[in-house]
Formats: structure tokens, sequence, C-alpha cells
């Protein structure tokens, strides 16, 4: 029996973004990136092929995390002591990008030290992270951003409360910015208003839509994903950037990667159920529209990537 | 789909040409056929109130009022398991309905099956307040390896049966081995797997005669239609689909438009699907695609606590209706027996946040009182940035629970989240110590120990 196939024929596209900047560019990286484009839902290639492969970004920190799971630990080693040698052992790792997130206790000065160190190390495009909190983020990320001009790094977060101070930088020295909004389709539509309003070109904006972790309000996020998604692809304008997800800073705060004692026997193997957690969150974020996940665990970045090969292969 | 209130007149008395004698007889106690049908469209009358419609206008009706997705139940003496039923592509459209059930397989010829397969079946692990365990089990014929041996099958099945009361799914090419196996079931509703192009005649036969739903398997929509369609020839009704792909890409394709074809109500397809994700490269990967893309049943290889774990939490989440986001009751809640100098804790009433802190102060051993605002189920970050959880709420609840009477120390804590609360709390709470905890429930019991502690 001859099954006709429905496709949907949708009017609206995400942008294509592009980060990293190459000698030809006017910086030193080694490639670009180029996210976005998509004319479907995730991996509906029967209607339009997938036009670029997710990123796997690995989250590095400018100095060595006190909280983090002894996991991570182990597996970065002392890579973890600094950003340079931690940025070396994430590309040989098979990062396609690195975020270094910066820290409260960073001054600008060691901020914009652990950006050249990195930039120095790598030469995959880079993106840097403030810490979080509205004030730092501006002076950490405005002293970063003129220190590596014309590299197109991807500042965040940009948020409501800081995304004039950070768009402005971002528009001054080449960059782009990734604007995060806490898992809500209208919020993420209006910040991308906000920031493009200032004159900011579109295709230098990531989408940030945020997540829970796996148990934590995964779906959440996940249907704001696909609700930002199918919002792009009927044609509104304010929605069609690509998303990223810092998957790897959700799924390792949950207590089911972090900690291995004192937890239900029923949960099993904590290493193997700390990747899993932090790799099933990831599974179903990419299929509902991320473009760039930025993960932890090299052991997930490889689990991962089978798994992202297998959906670019349909 | 549902048949509007004019296409449902057509095949009615007054609806047809030339009417009907008894055309707009009242008998319904509606004045005419036309309002019955109206009515019907609407739900508001049962199709019986009419006595002269034609068999033929009521098979056509059946029809058309059948769920898209056929609803598939598999027994076993202790427990059932459900698939189908569903309505929407996406979870936000309306909810996912019926939890794709989680089977751990067995192969016929593995050795200690029954011992294998208590201890999977004794599994259990709470989420939020919520046990979950496996559904069920699918024993599987060792066809690869040479002959399948009816006898072996059926001791198999019987090896599983006497360590679990779930419902099965039993696995081979040849009807005469799931026969065997099958009579080892019986009054049970297992689902037999399964029928492709080859052995589909004796596979229906079999499933007739069992009257058990029988899962068609092929790599291509055409065939499996055309596997459907032949089989309800045959007078079978319950099916479910196996698109046999194993590849995460032809998977999510082809499980989307089943599910896409079944919701335009394409007969041929609307049945729940499996997934045989234990024969994918990452089993793990290849389940939570197919909880989160339609699946009705997910196979997996083996009894692995870690990953079923993050798989069944998955399934909870994906399936939680959003129109519903879960709270707790806010309110004052004692935790260890708090003295009147424990502190108190602040939270909201997202209950994945409530679980997740109460779970962690329960843990600790250390007494206190955790106060749950009204934050209306979101979390922290989320309320606190939509608004919902703000100096004034908090001040609030402490006020409205009259959380003074219970305390003779004044002392809150903030999630650490809400930090920036702490000068706005001060103002509203004067007479109260306003400390910031941490960010995530997990550092609480370090943070009780240490900086509360004094
Ligand atoms: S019972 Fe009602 S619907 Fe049926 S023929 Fe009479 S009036 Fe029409």
């Amino acid at each position: 029996m001859p099954v006709e196939i429905p496709k949907d024929k949708w009017t609206g596209k995400v942008r294509e973004v592009s980060f990293g900047a190459t000698a030809a560019d006017g910086g030193t990286r080694s490639k670009s990136i180029v996210v976005g484009g998509d004319t479907t839902l995730p991996y509906m290639q029967f209607e339009a092929p997938t036009p670029h492969t997710p990123v796997i970004a690995v989250e590095i920190k400018s100095r060595r995390p006190e909280d983090w799971s002894t996991l991570l630990e182990e597996t970065w080693g002392d890579a973890m002591n600094d950003p340079a040698s931690w940025a070396k052992a994430a590309e040989a790792a098979g990062a396609d990008a690195l975020v270094l997130w910066l820290t409260l206790a960073d001054t600008p000065e060691d901020a914009v030290k652990a950006t050249k160190a990195v930039l120095a190390a790598s030469a995959l495009p880079l993106m840097v992270f403030g810490p979080g909190q509205v004030e730092k983020d501006n002076e950490l990320l405005v002293a970063v951003s003129e220190a590596a001009k014309g590299e197109k790094l991807v500042l965040g977060i940009c948020e409501d409360k800081n995304y004039r101070t950070i768009v402005a930088t971002a528009m001054a020295n080449g960059h782009l910015v990734s604007a995060r909004t806490p898992m809500d389709v209208n919020l993420a539509k209006q910040l991308n208003i906000l920031i493009t309003d200032m004159g900011l070109p579109a295709n230098r904006i990531i989408m940030d839509p945020t997540t829970g972790a796996l148990g934590y309000g995964i779906e959440y996020g996940y249907s704001v994903m696909e609700r930002l998604r199918l919002a792009s692809l009927q044609g509104d304008g304010m929605t069609q950037f690509p998303m990223m997800v810092t998957v790897g800073f959700e799924a390792w705060k949950a207590k089911e990667s972090k900690v291995g004692t004192g937890v239900p026997e029923a949960w099993g193997d904590w290493k193997a159920r700390a990747i899993h957690w932090e790799t099933l969150t990831t599974t179903a974020l990419l299929e509902s529209g991320a473009s760039i996940v930025v993960l932890r665990h090299p052991e997930s970045m490889k689990r991962i990537r089978a798994a992202i090969n297998e959906l670019m292969a349909a | 789909m549902a048949l509007t209130g004019i296409e449902i007149f057509k095949l009615l008395p007054g609806g047809q040409r030339p009417p009907h004698p008894k055309a707009n007889c009242k008998e319904c106690g509606i004045p005419t056929c036309m309002a019955f049908a109206m009515k019907l469209a609407a739900k508001q009358v049962e199709l019986a109130a009419c006595p002269y419609v034609s068999e033929e206008s009521k098979t056509k009706l059946a029809e058309s009022s059948a769920p898209p997705i056929r609803l598939i139940t598999l027994k076993g003496p202790g427990s059932s398991i459900k698939a189908g039923n569903e309505v929407c592509l996406f979870r936000h459209e309306k909810t996912f309905y019926n939890k794709p059930g989680l089977f751990v397989r067995v192969k016929a010829s593995q050795a200690n099956i029954a011992a294998e397969v208590a201890k999977a079946d004794a599994y259990k692990v709470n989420y939020v307040g919520m046990d979950f365990t496996v559904d069920g089990f699918a024993v599987e014929a060792d066809t690869l390896s040479g002959t399948s041996d009816p006898t072996k099958f059926a001791d198999a099945v019987k090896a599983v049966r006497s360590a679990t009361k779930r419902p099965l799914i039993l696995v081979a090419k040849d009807a005469k081995v799931l026969e065997a196996g099958a009579a080892a079931l019986p009054g049970e509703t297992p689902l037999l797997y399964g029928a492709d192009s080859a052995n589909w005649e004796a596979m229906g036969d079999l499933a007739k005669k069992l009257n058990a739903p029988l899962a068609v398997c092929a790599d291509n929509l055409d065939t499996l239609a055309d596997l459907t369609d032949k089989l309800k020839g045959k007078g079978l009704e319950d099916f479910v689909i196996d698109p046999s792909s194993t590849k995460l890409g032809a998977s999510i394709a082809k499980y989307t438009q089943i599910r896409r074809l079944a919701l335009k109500n394409f007969r041929a397809l609307g049945f729940p699907v499996i997934s045989f994700a234990c024969n994918a490269a990452d089993e793990g990967i290849a389940a939570a695609q197919a909880i989160a893309k339609y699946a009705g049943f997910v196979v997996l290889d083996k009894f692995v606590p870690e990953l079923l774990y993050g798989l069944l939490v998955l399934r909870e989440n994906i399936y939680t209706d959003p129109q519903k986001p879960i709270q707790v009751t806010p309110g004052i809640y004692e935790i260890n027996n708090p003295k009147p100098e424990s502190p108190v804790l602040i939270t909201t009433n997202f209950s994945i946040t409530y679980f997740a802190v109460a779970n962690e102060v329960e843990g600790s051993g250390l007494p206190a009182w955790l106060l749950v605002c009204d934050a209306e189920g979101m979390s922290v970050l989320t309320a606190w940035a939509a608004g919902k959880f703000d100096s004034e709420r908090i001040a609030k609840a402490i006020k409205g629970f009259n959380v003074a009477s219970k305390v003779s120390r004044k002392r809150v804590v903030l999630p650490g989240h809400v930090a920036v609360l702490s000068g706005e709390l001060e103002a509203e709470l004067p007479d109260w110590e306003i400390r910031v905890g941490p960010r995530e429930a997990v550092d609480l019991p370090g943070y009780m120990k240490t900086a509360l502690n004094n």
C-alpha cells in the first residue's frame, strides 16, 4: 500500500549565524562555525536536509572550580588548573567549540588573561560567559570583548538586565551575543527584539532559552524550544535564531550526577548514571531544536557525537 | 477525524435521500434529525438514542469516533500496560497520555533467566514521591543463533513468568515457536512479535486464535500499512508497529511520519509503535529518543538501574501534562522534628524544587522548618524571573502561615538564586534575620552544618 508521507511546508527559516573568525576574517580561529539555516523541524530530513551539524561545545572555567563533581575532576585532572591546558584537553577530547566560563572571583584583568590564554592554546571558536551576576558580567565581558576584538566570540550571559552593555560591546568589537531568557517563548522573543532594536545585526544572535536537567524541569525547556522552532518556521522573525543550551551545567548540578554517596541504591552506578544524565538531557534537547550543546564530560561528548552523526546521516 | 454535524446528519434517517420514513420522528427526544446530529457532534447525546440509524451508518460513525491511535493493552497476571490514544504531535498542544512501557529483554538461551528477571521485577525507584518500576519483559527466541526450538522458548517464557507477574512481549519469527510460548500464558494478553511480509499469514492466524495484539515489522511504511491492511482482512484489529530502524535519523523520521499519518486518520498506521532500543548502537540515547518521539513500547537490552532510572524520569517529565505544573501545597513543613530554634528554609511550591530541598534536608538529619511559598508551581529561578517569587510573596507567606509562632529565633534562609531579594525582605520583615543559602539543594546540608551552625 503506497503511503503518502505528509510533509510540512513552512515559510520561515532559522537564521544562519556564524561565530569564530579565521585569519581571512581578521581573527585567529582555525575555522568558523555556522549554525541555523533550518527550514524544518529538527532532523525531518525527508522534508529538507538539516543544513548544519549541531555543535558540541565544552565548558571550561577561568579557574579550577570548587564545586564540580569529582567525576569531572577525575576525568579532566590537572588540566582544570588553568584554562589554557583545559582548552587543549577539551579540543583533544573532540570539542567543536569552547565556552570559557568566568567566575565571580575574576577581575577584568583575570578575565582578559584567561581569554587570551585560551585563544592562544586552542584555535577553536570561543564563547565567553560571565558568572551570571549582572554587574560582574558587564565588567568582565566588556574587558574580554575589547581584548579579543575581531575574534567573533559569542558573549554571554546577555539577559534582560544587562543586554545593553553586552550588546554595545559586541557591536563595537565584532562579536555575537547569547541571549538568555528563563524558559519562556515570549521573554525570548522580547529580548531578541530589544537586542536587534539596538542595531546588532540579527545574524549575530544566538538564543539560550535555558532548560532544566532531566528530572529538574527538562520538560519546560524542551517544550519552549519546540515552540520557538515552530514559531520560527511559521515566520516569526524574532524567534528565527539558532538555539544553544548549557546542558552540562544543568545536568551536573543534579544530585544524580553530582554525588555518589548517600543516594538510593536504585539509582545504580554513579558514573554511568551521571553520563546518562548528561546524554539523555542532551538528546532530548537536540531533538527539540538545540544547535549548540555545551557539555562537561568527555564520555558524554563521545556518545552525543555518535548520536549526532546518526541523526545527520538520515 | 471526528465528523462534523452536517456529515453526521447525512448518516441519520433525516439526511438520507430519500429520507427515511421516521425522519424527524422526535423519538430521540430532540425535535429534528439535524438538531440531533449537532448534539451528537458536540458529544451531548448518544447515538443509541435514535432507534432508526442504519447498520451502515452505525459502522461509519463508530469508525469516525475511534481514536486515531488505537489503544492497545497488554496484560499480565499482576499488571497491565496501555499504549495509544495519543492526540497530538507536540506535548504543548495538549499532553501525551499513555507513557510508553519500558520492557527488559530476555533471550531464551540466557542463563539464570528467573533470577535475572526477578532482579528487574523487584526494581523500584522513587522520583518526587512517585514509585517507578519496569513495565514488563520481552522474551526473545534466539533465531539468530540458528533454529529456534518451541520447547526451549516455552521453557524460557515459563521461567520468566515464574519471576514476574508483569505483561510480556513474545518475540519470535516462527508462529509455532510463539504459540508454544503463548501457551504458557493462559488468560493473559501478551504482545505477539511479530508479523512480517514472509510470515504474516501464520502470525495473523495465531493472533486471531489467541485474541492478542500483533506487532507488524517492516523497514518502510508502505509494507507496514500493507501488513495491517491484509491482517485486518483476517479480522484482526489490534496491532503494534515496528518500523525496524536502529539508526536515530531514520527512526525520528519514521516515527514522526507514523504519528502524523495516524493523527490524519490514516487507519492503516493508527497504532502504537514499538522501539527495540536494545538493538541500537547506544541504547540509552535510542530509548530517550523513542520516549520523546512517539514510541508506545520501548524494549531495553538489560536491566541496568542507572539507565532505567534516567529513562523513567525522562518519561515522567515528557508525559507530564504541560497545562498543569506539578505543585505541592504551600505551607510550613516540618523536617526532622524542628524545634523553635531551628532555621526556616524558604522554597517554592514547584514539586521538583520542593522534593529536591526536602530530600536534602531530610537526608542531612538536621531539623528545619521548610516554608513552601506559592510561586504558581514554578522553580525558584523561573518564578523569580516571572515575578511570582519576590520579597512580598515571601513575607506574606511568613505572616500568613504564622511562622513567627513556631520559632524562637526569627531566622529565614533564602535560596541562593534569589540573594538579590535579601535587602527587600529585610525591609518587609524588620525583626527577622535574613540569611542567603546555597543556590542548589544538594549543597544545603553542608550549608546547614557550617554557615547556619552558629
Ligand atoms: S430518533 Fe431523532 S434522529 Fe432518529 S429519526 Fe427520529 S428524530 Fe431523527
